[in-house]
């Protein structure tokens, strides 16, 4: 499962993405403490969070995740948006809470 | 261990939170820069950022020194914070003294330390009440993926 098949997966607002969205997943982590993330998460996962400020782009980029969607309506702010650009980290929010987008990564295959 | 081939001084502000990972960044992308091998740069890299918020939420200020050597790379992180009065119970997962408007950004679950120690090869921390606390991590070029 690829990046861009999540906007035909699940109904999301797309806030910072690269031209290009081909890059395999390797899973997902889900989670809201940073340092748990930081400790648990491999390169190449999308990371599920309600958590919106900037600092989870530093989390990303440092770890080398594939990206990060937002789930359960949160909103990123301008500045995490901004931070996504200049570290060229893709990211999405969603209505959809973080169970039922993790249910639909898991059928479709993807591993924490 | 003689002079490092590289070395560089981060400067730390405490509660700024707007620069929270610069220093980590930097110092990831300065290990890549040097062919530092992958899962050595990804464990410095998180080390790095453990400690450099660590310092943001508990500290005023204080420093991260890299160092990089031909077989390993050094970081030193030091601060003049609150210091921690009892360092073993700070080195337990989920321990933690972060405020509340802190652990509600997802900091303060009190894996900082423990995380640091699990990247490092070596781990030293030295700290002091009313004075600050001084980190020692040194992770092995040719060290566990």
């Amino acid at each position: 499962m690829k990046l861009n098949d999540l906007q035909t997966l699940i109904p999301l607002t797309v806030h910072y993405a690269p031209a290009d969205l081909t890059q395999e997943l390797e899973g997902a982590y889900c989670s809201d403490l940073l340092s748990n993330v930081m400790g648990q998460a491999k390169p190449g996962m999308v990371w599920l969070t309600m958590q919106s400020h900037p600092n989870i782009i530093a989390v990303a980029s440092l770890l080398g995740l594939a990206g990060i969607l937002l789930v359960g309506g949160a909103k990123p702010e301008q500045e995490t948006i901004n931070k996504a650009a200049s570290e060229n980290i893709p990211l999405f929010s969603a209505p959809a809470s973080c169970f039922e987008i993790a249910g639909l990564l898991y059928q479709q295959g993807l591993r924490g | 261990m003689g002079e490092p081939v590289l070395s560089v001084v981060f400067e730390l502000i405490g509660g700024d939170f707007s620069l929270a990972g610069d220093a980590s960044s930097r110092v990831k992308r300065i290990l890549q820069q040097a062919g530092i091998p992958a899962p050595v740069v990804r464990r410095a890299a998180i080390a790095a950022y453990e400690a450099e918020m660590n310092v943001i939420i508990h500290a005023d200020g204080g420093t991260m020194r890299l160092e990089i050597h031909p077989d390993e790379t050094r970081l030193t992180v030091a601060d003049q914070g609150p210091g921690i009065a009892d360092v073993g119970q700070a080195m337990q997962e989920g321990y933690s003294t972060a405020p509340d408007y802190v652990r509600e950004m997802g900091f303060g679950a009190g894996m900082g330390l423990p995380n640091m120690r699990k990247c490092a090869d070596r781990f030293d921390i030295v700290s002091a009440v009313g004075e600050g606390t001084r980190i020692e991590m040194v992770f092995r070029h040719n060290g566990p993926a």
